[in-house]
């Protein structure tokens, strides 16, 4: 078993984090993985991407990820600037950052407001809401990759305290209101 | 041991930690950066008791470094790029004067123009200095070589420094699992630094780097080779023992993957091995007999094993990340004058300036070069460019 994903991001967004926080969390429950940036010159707010690989077994290919089985988006604006389904696989998994329902043709889409989560806890670092952490609650909903336990035991760890707690409870939140686009 | 999840760089900052290292001196430069802030956070955490000294260059981090070592401590840095080449004078001078140390190289493409991708140009400028030269495939393989590094470096038939070259990014900022074994199992096996071969010190009245007759100058340059030589055996303890201590060992200058029943092979250094081997299972599933030999160490050069396990084979493919201007893929070269040139062979230069090679541009390399070889009986085809 390989799965492989992209994580869309704005420079500054934590989209790297959220790869490595899903390798530490899958790596609870007895699963390998790895997680990488895009290797270029990161901008604050400028597009930039993740990837993570997840296997049973040891990983040791070392590529950018060319075909995803699943792209998780940070910024709800992100689909207009860079094509985010590039390489996705037939019938592969999208999850967004999104008010509202977003359909991409042939993939399974998800949404959750991971804005609203934020501005809801107060989690703001910096002017930006943080929606890393949401994403990976809405991911271990849609994909069931990993179970949400282990990504907010991951998340309290990375940062201990109130940071940390804060954090998982948006993960949380974003894993009981994540929906499919029907 | 703790399995951790850490990225390349990390994890030789990890490595330096449970080595005991006692004086780190470094400049900052993409990848290698987070290497010494991890080290600065440690020291400040009181995780890691040493000294580290703020310089203005590359130049002066080695020579602290050295000063350091040549005083009888342990001591580490770490560079890339243009900062290892800025640097250049003083990794000849410390190997000179056979002063112990330590240097972790996050591989990285030189400029102009400016590219901080990974790159093999700057570790294989070394290769002359009289430095031990490693290279890791995957951060489990960062950790062991490190600690393997002071072994080696501080043995009394080696007496040479050590660079342990991790590739830029790919290992540097990837996150993996790595096996840490524990303060206590490091300090069972790496034992604290020896004051030879000479220290340094106040009233010491040794002096070192001074005009000797020109012979005595070429005699010293000879016990370099020779302790170079010696090297290849210590190596192969060294690691012997860390195997006994871990469960782990990769095959000491070079390890072979599917090698012994193989017909064709590739050679190649780093991590793109990892793509390479993943490449043989696909190729031998298409019933290709592919396997793979992996530089793990630069120099000493692994010239008796690469003619001892790819001598008799029908082709063998080079993978060059760096080039040598004028004459070609410098690894290439090696592994060519190692075989006499009897099989088949093929020099690819490809990924040069943190260009992404996959498994599929492997196996698409070598069932090209199986093609060619099958089709005319031998080939011998000394420099192709992949990918531009």
């Amino acid at each position: 078993m390989l799965v492989e994903l992209v994580f869309h991001g704005r420079g500054g967004q934590g989209a790297v984090t959220a790869a490595r926080l899903l390798v530490g969390a899958v790596h609870r429950e007895g699963l390998e993985g790895q997680a990488f940036p895009h290797f270029g010159a990161e901008r604050r707010g400028a597009p930039v991407r993740a990837y993570a690989r997840i296997s049973d077994r040891p990983i040791r290919i070392h590529e950018e990820v060319r075909r995803p089985d699943i792209v998780v988006v940070l910024d709800p604006d992100l689909p207009k600037l860079v094509d985010v389904t590039r390489g996705l696989k037939n019938n592969g998994v999208i999850v967004i950052n999104s008010k509202t329902p977003v359909l991409f043709n042939g993939y399974r889409a998800y949404f959750v407001d991971a804005t609203g989560i934020a501005l809801e806890l107060g989690l703001i670092v910096a002017g930006w809401p943080v929606v890393n952490t949401s994403m990976l609650g809405a991911l271990a909903k849609a994909t069931g990759l990993v179970s949400i336990e282990s990504v907010m035991r991951e998340i309290k760890e990375y940062w201990p305290g109130r940071i940390g707690e804060a954090n998982a409870r948006a993960a949380e939140l974003a894993y009981s209101r994540v929906k499919k686009v029907e | 041991m703790t399995v951790k999840l850490l990225t390349g760089n990390y994890t030789v900052a990890e490595a330096a930690r449970l080595a005991r290292v006692k004086v780190v001196a470094a400049f900052p430069i993409t990848p290698q950066t987070t290497i010494v802030e991890k080290i600065a956070e440690m020291i400040e955490h009181g995780e890691m008791d040493a000294e580290m000294i703020h310089v203005e260059s590359e130049h002066s981090a080695l020579a602290a470094a050295y000063g350091a070592a040549a005083g009888g401590v342990r001591a580490f840095t770490a560079t890339s790029s243009q900062g290892l080449l800025y640097m250049h004078e003083v990794v000849w001078w410390v190997a000179g004067s056979r002063i112990p140390l330590v240097m972790a190289i996050v591989t990285r493409a030189i400029g102009p123009p400016w590219n901080i991708h990974v790159s093999h140009e700057d570790i294989m400028d070394q290769r002359d200095t009289g430095w031990i030269i490693s290279i890791a495939e995957d951060n489990q393989e960062v950790l062991d070589l490190t600690l393997q590094a002071f072994r080696i470096s501080e043995d009394p038939r080696v007496y040479l420094p050590a660079m342990v070259g991790l590739d830029g990014f790919i290992l540097s900022h990837t996150t993996m699992p790595v096996d840490v074994p524990s303060q206590e199992e490091v300090d069972s096996w790496l034992p604290p630094r020896s004051p030879g071969p000479y220290v340094i010190e106040p009233g010491s009245g040794v002096i070192m780097g001074n005009i000797p007759p020109d012979e005595d100058y070429m005699r010293m340059r000879k016990a370099m080779q020779t302790a170079m030589r010696n090297a290849e055996r210590v190596i192969m303890e060294v690691e012997e023992e860390y195997y006994k201590l871990t469960g782990r060992r990769y095959g000491g200058l070079l390890e072979c993957y599917r090698c012994s029943d193989a017909k064709y092979a590739v050679v190649l250094m780093g991590t793109w091995a990892g793509n390479a081997k993943e490449a043989a299972d696909r190729l031998r599933e298409k019933g290709y007999p592919v396997g793979v030999a992996r530089i793990r160490y630069i120099r000493p050069f692994p010239s008796m094993l690469l003619r001892e396990k790819l001598g008799g084979m029908k082709g063998v493919m080079v993978m060059d990340r760096s080039v040598s201007m004028g004459r070609g893929g410098p690894l290439f070269l090696e592994v060519a004058e190692a075989l006499r040139s009897k099989p088949s062979m093929m020099s690819v230069i490809a990924g040069v300036g943190g260009v992404d090679v996959g498994v599929d541009d492997i196996s698409s390399l070598v069932e090209k070069f199986i093609g060619k070889v099958e089709e005319r009986g031998h080939v011998y085809i000394d420099e192709y460019w992949y990918g531009v």
